[in-house]
């Protein structure tokens, strides 16, 4: 679940990292006068859930609260669209207003789970206020890389290592040390996938400032975070991903116009691999999970049912945990209760397949029945 | 033989008494599989299915029953301690079924068990092992797709994994054993050590090996093959046509490049030796191709 600017900088301030006087404006008028506030210059900053802000106009300095109101009424209302967020972009709802900063230095700081380490990395750089990817791919020298063992933590010589290798001078190398802790005590006790500050700047008189924050927590966690569920924002999500989300149901919106429902990740990714080579452009991905029983496979269906783009439903259920019987019983359900009539293309296999193939077969719906992935493409191909 | 589950084999399934423990439980005794006890806190003394004694504790299963291999369906919050609990017990091979296990504590179960090399660990969020040969079956995968055979299977996935099973016995190809290691990006056994293992077994002539896109372990794995493994390997990487995850920042971008592509995966393998696979569904005409070069 990922947090907006404002929220993770106030975690940050929380833990004792230095951020930014800042007032959250969700109106042109409130703008001005947050500008007015700060002494009448500020930074103003989209408050979306995408990185590339900057290069995608989504952060403006202000002279004047009068310009302040001005550019805070050209985002407030409007998409933002950046090389991190699809065509259409994601919408503004408020504004971040935040006073000027004196920046001497800019550094690059983040904090993720390393798969190959099997556990937390830091990672820093000195060339903090660029694009860090870029920085990545032609120059890593320039990037440092700072495993962490789970079970002890970030240690003190660790976070003097990180400080050494950004090059940061006497002055504010303790307080840099500083921040690098609460930064990993932010990631831990929030079971974050990201923590990231680009740029985390020292200022002319030796002060250390996170500009920005990004923050992700882990949505396996969030049975133990009650209190940042309430930090989500629906507004930033695609529509049906929300719905599916809600009901833990996996599902990524696409392009193409065949509706696919699958139960498993691996299955599913494949299940776009063999649409794609029969010709066919999947609407979406979906994987209905394991222990689903009708109810949430019907809502499953009805989120495909839902997607004006699709025309054709292709269903690729192997049946182990998910018996073939619970889902054909929710497809049914789905279909009469969206009054579709959508052609349907069935293939499963395995637990109880012989029920759900007949619940289908009795049901009033235009379906095809395939036995191999072979089968299902061509009839998916085939509906068109 | 197969790899990690034979005749000897003795179950213990942690969370016996729930509704997913005590459904794969019965059905894995269906198979033939020797189910010797249940573990569910609270509940020692209970009977499950008039047969398996159930216990309060993994340490008190093993030592009236001996069991030496555990099945973990317990809830995602209590998943990490029951992990170390059978491992702090003694058993060797532990398979964890379940599914949305928070990864830092993951990361932290992953130090405890490195250096204690006689506890094996599949999963989380895996479908477990199967050696049809030997009527064991020690996870959630249906069992009568299966039938005893020479070739080893090894996924991430669960359904994917049934899905290479089912091609192949619809050819007639049987399998010494199948493997889903588990789709989590912090897990117990990697494809690698899988490799090795059916690589060492002698009843296994060919291994069907099916990634994903996602981290770095199928290179892991090329590189491994490409310096150990002797016998021929038929290799699926989906996700090929996957959209990019939508994301926000650049750690993970930093730390894998690209190599998390299926391409670079791909490519990998190719390098490696590995028959590649062209689409999941040629799984089993790839396999039976190879077999049939070999003779």
């Amino acid at each position: 679940m990922k947090l907006h600017e404002y929220q993770a900088k106030e975690i940050f301030a929380r833990y004792g990292i230095e951020v930014p006087r800042g007032i959250l404006a969700s109106t042109p008028e409130e703008a001005r006068e947050a500008t007015r506030e700060l002494g009448g210059q500020a930074v103003v900053k989209a408050q979306v859930h995408a990185g590339g802000r900057g290069q995608g106009g989504g952060i403006k300095v202000v002279r004047s609260p009068e310009e302040a109101e001005e550019v805070a009424r050209g985002f407030i209302g409007r998409n933002l669209v950046t090389r991190q967020t699809d065509a259409q972009g994601v919408p503004i709802n408020s504004v971040l207003v935040e006073e000027l900063a004196d920046i001497k230095q800019e550094l690059y700081v983040a904090l993720t789970i390393d798969r190959g380490f099997r556990g937390p990395v830091m990672i820093a750089s000195a060339a903090g206020g660029m694009d860090i990817e870029e920085v990545a791919a032609t120059n890593p020298d320039n990037i440092h890389t700072e495993p962490i063992e789970p079970v002890l933590g970030l240690m003190p010589y660790q976070a003097r290592r990180v400080v050494s290798r950004l090059g940061l001078e006497a002055g504010p190398a303790r307080p840099a040390a500083q921040a690098l802790n609460a930064l990993y005590r932010i990631f831990t006790e929030n079971d974050c996938s990201l923590v990231e500050i680009n740029p985390l700047i020292i200022t002319g008189d030796d002060r250390v400032v996170a500009l920005d924050a990004k923050l992700d927590v882990e949505d396996d966690s969030m049975f133990r975070h009650s209190d940042l569920r309430e930090l989500r924002d629906r507004s930033q999500e695609d529509a049906l991903e929300a719905r599916a989300s809600d009901m833990e149901i996996a599902y990524v919106n696409l392009d193409g116009s065949v509706g696919c429902l699958v139960n498993g990740a691996g299955l599913a990714m494949a299940t776009l691999d063999v649409t794609n080579a029969a010709g066919a452009a999947p609407a979406n991905f979906l994987d209905v999970g394991g222990g689903a029983d009708d109810e949430k496979v019907a809502s499953a269906v009805s989120i495909i049912l839902s997607d004006p783009k699709v025309d054709r439903v292709l269903i690729n259920v192997f049946g182990g945990i998910l018996r073939c019987d619970i889902a054909a019983r929710g497809i049914v359900l789905a279909f009469e209760r969206m009054n579709s009539n959508l052609p349907l293309i069935v293939r499963m296999l395995g637990t109880n397949v012989d029920e759900g193939k007949e619940i289908l077969g009795a049901s009033s719906l235009n379906v095809t029945f395939a036995d191999t992935l072979t089968e299902a493409a061509a009839a998916v191909r085939q509906a068109a | 033989m197969g790899i990690l589950l034979d005749e000897h084999s003795r179950i213990l399934v942690q969370g016996i008494t729930g509704r997913e423990g005590s459904f794969h439980a019965r059905a894995g005794m269906a198979y033939g599989t020797n189910v010797v006890a249940g573990v569910t806190p609270g509940r020692g003394g209970q009977m499950f299915e008039e047969t398996v004694p159930v216990f309060n504790s993994v340490e008190e299963a093993v030592a009236e029953t001996g069991a030496n291999v555990s099945l973990i369906f317990v809830p995602p919050p209590f998943a990490p301690d029951a992990i170390v609990e059978a491992a702090d017990a003694g058993v060797p091979l532990i398979a964890c079924i379940t599914e949305g296990v928070p990864v830092q504590d993951m990361a932290k179960v992953a130090r405890y068990l490195e250096p204690r090399p006689d506890v094996r660990l599949i999963g989380p969020n895996c479908p477990g092992m199967i050696n049809p040969g030997a009527h064991c079956k020690v996870g959630i995968m249906p069992g009568n797709i299966h039938m005893p055979g020479r070739v080893g299977v090894v996924s991430r996935s669960g359904t994917l994994t049934y899905e290479a099973v089912g091609q192949l016995t619809n050819l007639g190809i049987g399998q010494s054993s199948c493997v889903g290691i588990g789709g989590d990006p912090i897990i117990g056994t990697s494809f690698a050590e899988i490799l090795r293992l059916y690589n060492e077994d002698t009843d296994t002539d060919l291994i069907v090996f099916i990634g994903e896109i996602g981290g770095t372990m199928e290179q892991e794995a090329a590189a491994y093959i490409k310096e150990s493994v002797t016998k021929p390997v038929c290799t699926l990487i989906v996700g090929a046509t996957a959209p990019p995850g939508k994301r926000m920042g650049h750690a993970g971008a930093i730390i894998t490049g690209d190599s998390a592509r299926a391409e670079a995966k791909i490519a990998a393998m190719r390098d490696a030796g590995a028959h590649i696979i062209p689409t999941p569904a040629d799984i089993g005409a790839t396999a039976q191709a190879v077999l049939a070069d070999m003779g």
